[in-house]
């Protein structure tokens, strides 16, 4: 196996993806000597230039610096992978994307003129071209190792799309909205969690955000109809995570409706 | 065969008799909201009292009476326990040198279950065992397991067993048979379908059945032939899923269908599975199979794209296998009438409703 140059960068975030490539634990000493780490503040102070095989991109791109950077690291870097909900739907903080940015700059800083941020936060994707993305709020640090280990070896990896249920019933779980009247997610959510929250009997919250096939309209009219689901509960579900993505024009026409 | 008559002793005599013969009995028990299939240790874990609500992508428990098993069937199905939902198939070594196969040390499970689940694996059995390849796995599992049918006095509100020829009387393939009965006395008739299950009857004190009590545990049944919550007209069913690839009511459906799969892994016969390769840092890997479902892009994918790309096509697909298709590959339809994929989908499509909406032409 050769050894390859891993670097992980964080933009809007939180950190919490970048704490699941140091939550490895048992896999984090093997994976240590497989990869040379040249760049990852969480972990180590110490700053190795460019190239690098991977880089791990964590965080939304919310600055003209932001804009600059993105692009200096994809030219740095053979395969850039996108993690985490910021990264690859614009996270929570894009939900600023539906109000006027600047009216909340003056109202949260004293001098918001040395504030110079952008109107939206996007996704690494709407910026440079990206290899792969990784779901979630946070990622599954299995899918993370599984995709480093398939890159060590040469391989593919295969990401599957399909929505959570999938996960959901493999687990012999029983489902909460059909049992219980909760709503859930998990129809239109793109699968990789192992379908944590309903194993919990928690409804999913999308944080994956939309599978391959989504059918909002269906699932936001079931609950409307039979869970008498108030339009604002529902267009607030869809764009916790979703601001920008598939979902968004469910949202839209949710929210339109009698309004 | 004669009919033998069993007390709650004799039942919970009867579990036992299957532990000391080294079974792992799987019943009903209640779980999460539901009334679901687990390892019974003894006649407390059964879901006594409990009753089911049922319909479209709906499902409420109540308690109510004494019976152990006056329930419809739940979400969970044996092929959880025949063809878990993923199971690793060999590994190989990072030198290259060493493929180990699993040999799996599979237990030998006792099914405690309704008569549409005993067809059910039925229909897996004809899938999977007969014909040129042959699932080496769940031959294992299904060679160590027994099959106690509990016919249904009970159905549930969106069963159609009836209309499928599989219930509320279990056919073939019980090794012991069970009906319940809970009226002046709480009784269970028994009687073998197998020799192996003439060998476990012998081992427990039970009586001869009055023909009284035969009397009354047929009109449980024949009463239950009454309350279907469905039915499925089968008059020339194949023939019209065959014609109706054009019809226009697919694109009614796909307006409704989230594409999720849930109908496809509470069905007790749906099978398909796919392969998963597992690389560990040390260079070695393992070779998994898991479900998979007809409903995701992924499972029609060739080089290009995915062939079923529109949920209507999967849909349509899906109960075309179920329905017609299955038949013309195995000789009997896909479908036990059994209503899980009735009430698990999310948002309640209803088999026996489009195929109604089909017979109305336009295809």
């Amino acid at each position: 196996m050769r050894k390859i140059r891993l670097a992980v960068w964080k933009f809007a975030s939180c950190d919490g993806c970048q704490l699941s490539l140091l939550d490895c634990e048992e896999e984090l000493l093997p994976l240590s000597e497989a990869v040379e780490v040249a760049y990852f503040l969480e972990a180590s102070r110490r700053v190795e230039k460019g190239p690098y095989h991977i880089s791990l991109v964590e965080g939304s791109i919310t600055t003209p610096h932001d804009v600059e950077r993105i692009k200096r690291i994809r030219r740095a870097s053979r395969y850039l992978i996108a993690i985490g909900a910021c990264a690859t739907a614009g996270g929570i903080q894009a939900l600023r994307n539906l109000r006027d940015v600047e009216e909340f700059t003056s109202l949260v800083y004293a001098r918001p003129e040395y504030i110079d941020t952008l109107k939206d936060s996007t996704p690494v994707s709407h910026h440079v071209k990206v290899d792969l993305e990784l779901r979630g709020c946070p990622i599954n640090k299995h899918q993370l190792l599984y995709v480093l280990i398939s890159l060590l070896n040469g391989r593919t990896p295969s990401i599957p799309s399909h929505s959570l249920c999938l996960e959901c019933k493999m687990k012999d779980n029983v489902c909460v909205m059909v049992s219980e009247g909760v709503p859930c997610m998990g129809p239109v959510t793109h699968g990789g969690c192992g379908a944590i929250c309903p194993s919990y009997r928690r409804g999913c919250y999308g944080c994956y955000g939309p599978s391959e096939t989504v059918n909002m309209e269906s699932l936001g009219r079931w609950w409307i109809e039979r869970y008498g689901m108030e339009r604002e509960e529902l267009v607030r579900r869809l764009r916790t995570f979703n601001i920008e993505g598939a979902l968004a024009p469910f949202a839209r026409s949710f929210e339109g409706e009698g309004a | 065969m004669t009919v033998r008559v069993i007390g709650k002793e004799g039942l919970e005599g009867l579990l036992r008799a299957l532990r000391e013969e080294g079974y792992t009995v799987v019943g009903p028990l209640v779980r999460d909201g539901a009334i679901h299939y687990g390892e019974i240790g003894s006649i407390g874990d059964l879901p006594e009292g409990y009753r089911d609500e049922q319909g479209a992508g709906r499902y409420r428990l109540r308690q109510e009476g004494d019976l152990f098993f006056g329930y419809a069937v739940g979400p969970g199905s044996p092929k959880y326990f025949l063809n878990p939902p993923e199971r690793l198939l060999f590994r190989v070594s990072s030198d290259g040198r060493g493929v180990e196969e699993e040999d799996g040390d599979d237990p030998g499970f006792a099914f405690l279950v309704r008569p549409c689940d005993v067809a059910g694996i039925s229909i897996r059995d004809r899938v999977l065992l007969e014909g040129e390849y042959r699932d080496p796995h769940y031959l294992r599992r299904r060679e160590k397991s027994l099959i106690i049918a509990v016919n249904c006095t009970h159905p549930g509100g969106t069963c159609f067993c009836l209309s499928m020829g599989t219930g509320p009387e279990v056919g073939d393939g019980a090794d012991l048979i069970l009906t319940e009965v809970s009226g002046k006395e709480h009784y269970f008739l028994i009687q073998a379908g197998s020799q192996r299950g003439k060998g476990l009857l012998e081992r427990i004190p039970s009586m001869e059945a009055s023909p009284a009590q035969i009397r009354e545990a047929e009109g449980l049944i024949e009463g239950a032939k009454g309350r279907m919550g469905r039915a499925l007209e089968r008059d020339g069913l194949k023939e019209l899923l065959y014609r109706s690839h054009d019809h226009p009511y697919w694109r009614d459906v796909e307006k409704r269908c989230l594409a999720c799969g849930n109908c496809t892994f509470v069905c007790p016969t749906c099978f398909c599975t796919t392969l998963e390769d597992r690389m560990a840092l040390d260079g070695s890997a393992e070779r998994w199979q898991r479900w998979d479902s007809c409903f995701t892009l992924d499972f029609t994918y060739l080089h290009g794209g995915s062939i079923r790309s529109s949920i209507a096509s999967r849909y349509r697909h899906w109960i075309t296998h179920k329905l017609a298709t299955w038949i013309d590959q195995f000789g009997t339809p896909g479908c036990v009438g059994c209503g899980r994929c009735i009430t698990w989908c999310p948002v309640g499509i209803d088999i026996t409703e489009v195929v109604e909406e089909l017979r109305k032409g336009g295809g």
